[in-house]
């Protein structure tokens, strides 16, 4: 379990203050000077040494993106984006870190932005976070009043300015190059890739886009060494993350924990455990409403990181764990789900537009039963067919779910349907009785 | 398609638009944060602008407005007014109600709070009560999952709800009096567990 002096987040919850005086008390901001003055490929190097994964789903190694960007600006403007999208169903960390410790992430966005030769970051933010924007505002203007932040932020001769964008409700925008476009003032639809965002990304200049969280664990990583916070976790799954513990456990919450920690941990010790006991579990979602299920079997033995989640045809996403006891319709579950992705997609890629309600609509009939067996291939089928067939991850993200329900619980949607044609037969026989 | 997200019919469109003194410097103050030749980035805040000076919704006089004052041609900042669910092309309700029903608040028991909703209001999602008080909406996940249910009332979060709670967030929204703090309505802080926790031990005794 992570000790508390390994915590990164110690305002997780609150319980200080989150303006600058309590970030100050909390280490934010201090010295940052000399941090900058280790200069831009020490910062990438520790970085890169640190094993830091992207924590906003993919897990793309951190300092490895930052090295794609262009050591010299060849005249176009180097751009800082942190994605503060946060939607994806279960998740709800970067809201706890922009309204509880705004500062680290403004400290991380310097420490960044200046690695990448940027003097400018965006932190485009859901338009649904109206509190948090506004407290990220009023944080940045105290940061620029003390001299963190504007001209020669922090006194290290590196001008630096941080804009918040309020995005307008659109899941999709979450997707970096959709997140471009969105701030470009277009609608948010997804980019063909090559040209990558280092190459190509906001007004067509260089631009890496990080998750928040991703971002605001930068300044204690170069403040306490990469060997630290890659002594925490698993190799090449190193560090702590913010879990978000959501559905039927008996006390939700988020927590920050080391990376590896066993699911059935996590849940016990800091969300009070599952409600009705442990074998009350049905499954879980382990990283978001992105990653397929896995059924109790395997909850009692995963460890909570990207590579033994992928071993289990799973992922640790964004690590919104999404527990469902057995008094879960999971066909439900999932529908909703799907009703989500359908609503979301952007309409660009066919077999994403099309696909995601085709799939709802199938979906609803499983919920009540009302299907043909075969149907459930069909499904699968069809799922597999807009899995990696889009522009972006949109179609993978709402064929998984789907294929993760079948994959472990096809006895139960088989089920479903056997007993709604019985039910079927019963009333054409027995008119009165199903009236 | 709910009431909201089609532009109203043209008796309900005003003729004209354009920004009050102080939304204007808002507004330029939004435009300030991008560079001079990419005024069009704006757009998104903007709009947000027009709709809080007109009642909540946005008429398509202010998208024009909006696109003339940011030098972009007027259907690219329709596909914006159109592609965002946040803007609301008719006229809404006094009081915006937003329930999340994705799977996190499923669990937790949303369909209870809807209910408690469309019996109190007489209206279902998508709906405007006779007296233009309320507007009923279905709004996917809003990031809140570890306090679900919740409900997203003007610019609040109403947090870890139960039918009675959202009861009287009715009743008090009725009254035009609502006195309930947002966040969570059982009392918690943040994201925090109820009861025992077992992280960040000695902060904020």
């Amino acid at each position: 379990m992570l000790k508390d002096k390994d915590r990164i987040f110690t305002n997780l919850y609150g319980l200080q203050e989150w303006d600058i005086h309590g970030a100050e008390a909390r280490g934010d901001w201090d010295n940052t000077k000399a941090l900058i003055e280790m200069g831009s490929d020490k910062i990438i190097e520790i970085i890169k040494d640190s094993g830091l994964r992207g924590r906003g789903g993919a897990g793309f190694p951190t300092g490895l993106k930052w090295s794609f960007m262009p050591k010299e600006s060849d005249g176009r403007p180097h751009y800082l984006v942190v994605n503060a999208d946060e939607g994806e169903p279960g998740t709800c960390k970067d809201r706890d870190i922009m309204r509880n410790d705004p500062h680290k992430l403004l400290e991380g966005c310097l420490l960044a932005g200046f690695a990448m030769g940027a003097h400018v970051a965006y932190i485009y933010i859901r338009g649904e976070f109206i509190n948090e924007a506004r407290r990220l505002e009023s944080a940045i203007i105290s940061a620029q009043k003390n001299g963190y932040l504007g001209k020669n932020a922090c006194g290290s001769g590196w001008d630096f300015n941080i804009y918040v964008h309020r995005g307008a409700g659109a899941y999709i925008c979450g997707e970096e190059t959709a997140l471009i476009e969105s701030l470009e003032g277009k609608k948010g639809q997804p980019r063909l890739k090559p040209p990558f965002p280092a190459n190509m990304g906001l007004w067509g200049c260089p631009t890496t886009v990080n998750n928040v969280e991703s971002i605001a664990v930068v300044p204690t990583i170069l403040r306490r060494g990469s060997s630290w916070f890659s002594g925490l976790g698993r190799p090449k799954n190193s560090g702590t993350k913010v879990f978000c513990i959501s559905g039927h456990v008996n006390s939700p919450c988020n927590v920050e924990e080391e990376m590896g920690i066993p699911l059935k941990e996590l849940i016990e010790r800091h969300a009070g455990g599952v409600r009705g006991g442990w074998d009350n579990l049905k499954a879980i979602i382990p990283g978001g409403s992105s990653v397929p299920m896995i059924p109790k079997s395997i909850c009692d033995t995963v460890l909570m990181d990207f590579d033994s989640l992928s071993s289990v045809k799973s992922g640790l996403g964004t690590a919104a764990v999404i527990v469902m006891d057995k008094s879960t319709d999971l066909i439900s579950s999932i529908a909703r789900l799907s009703k989500f992705y359908m609503h979301e997609s952007c309409g660009q890629c066919t077999p994403c537009r099309e696909g995601t309600g085709w799939m709802w609509r199938v979906m609803k009939r499983l919920e009540k039963g009302d299907a043909d067996l075969e149907e459930i291939d069909t499904l699968l089928d069809v799922a597999s067919q807009v899995e990696g067939h889009t522009i972006c991850a949109h179609g993978d993200a709402s064929a998984w779910p789907i294929q993760g329900l079948i994959r472990h619980f096809r006895s139960e949607v088989e089920e479903r349907i056997i007993n709604f044609k019985k039910q079927d037969i019963e009333s054409i026989n027995n008119p009165k009785r199903a009236a | 398609m709910t009431v909201n997200r089609k532009p109203a019919s043209s008796e309900h469109q005003p003729k004209e638009f354009s920004f009050t003194k102080d939304n204007y410097e808002l507004a330029i103050k939004e435009l300030s944060k991008y560079p001079e030749n990419r005024k069009a980035s704006a757009v998104i805040p903007l709009l947000d602008i027009a709709q809080r000076q007109n009642s909540n919704w946005l008429p398509i006089a202010a998208i024009n407005y909006v696109a003339d004052l940011l030098e972009m041609p007027r259907i690219r900042a329709y596909e914006v007014a159109t592609f965002y669910t946040m803007y609301n092309l008719a006229p809404v309700g006094e009081n915006l109600i937003q329930i999340c029903t994705t799977t996190p608040c499923a669990l937790r028991g949303s369909k209870d709070i809807v209910d408690v909703c469309k019996k109190r209001l007489n209206i279902n999602f998508g709906e405007t009560t006779s007296d233009n008080k309320f507007t009923l909406l279905e709004v996917e996940c809003l990031g809140a999952c570890v306090n679900a249910p919740v409900a997203w009332i003007g610019d609040e979060y109403y947090e870890d709800l139960s039918k009675e709670s959202m009861d009287s967030i009715i009743d008090q929204l009725k009254k035009g009096d609502l006195k309930l703090s947002p966040g969570s309505q059982i009392g918690r802080n943040g994201s925090m567990p109820m009861g025992q926790r077992n992280s960040l031990l000695d902060e904020g005794k």
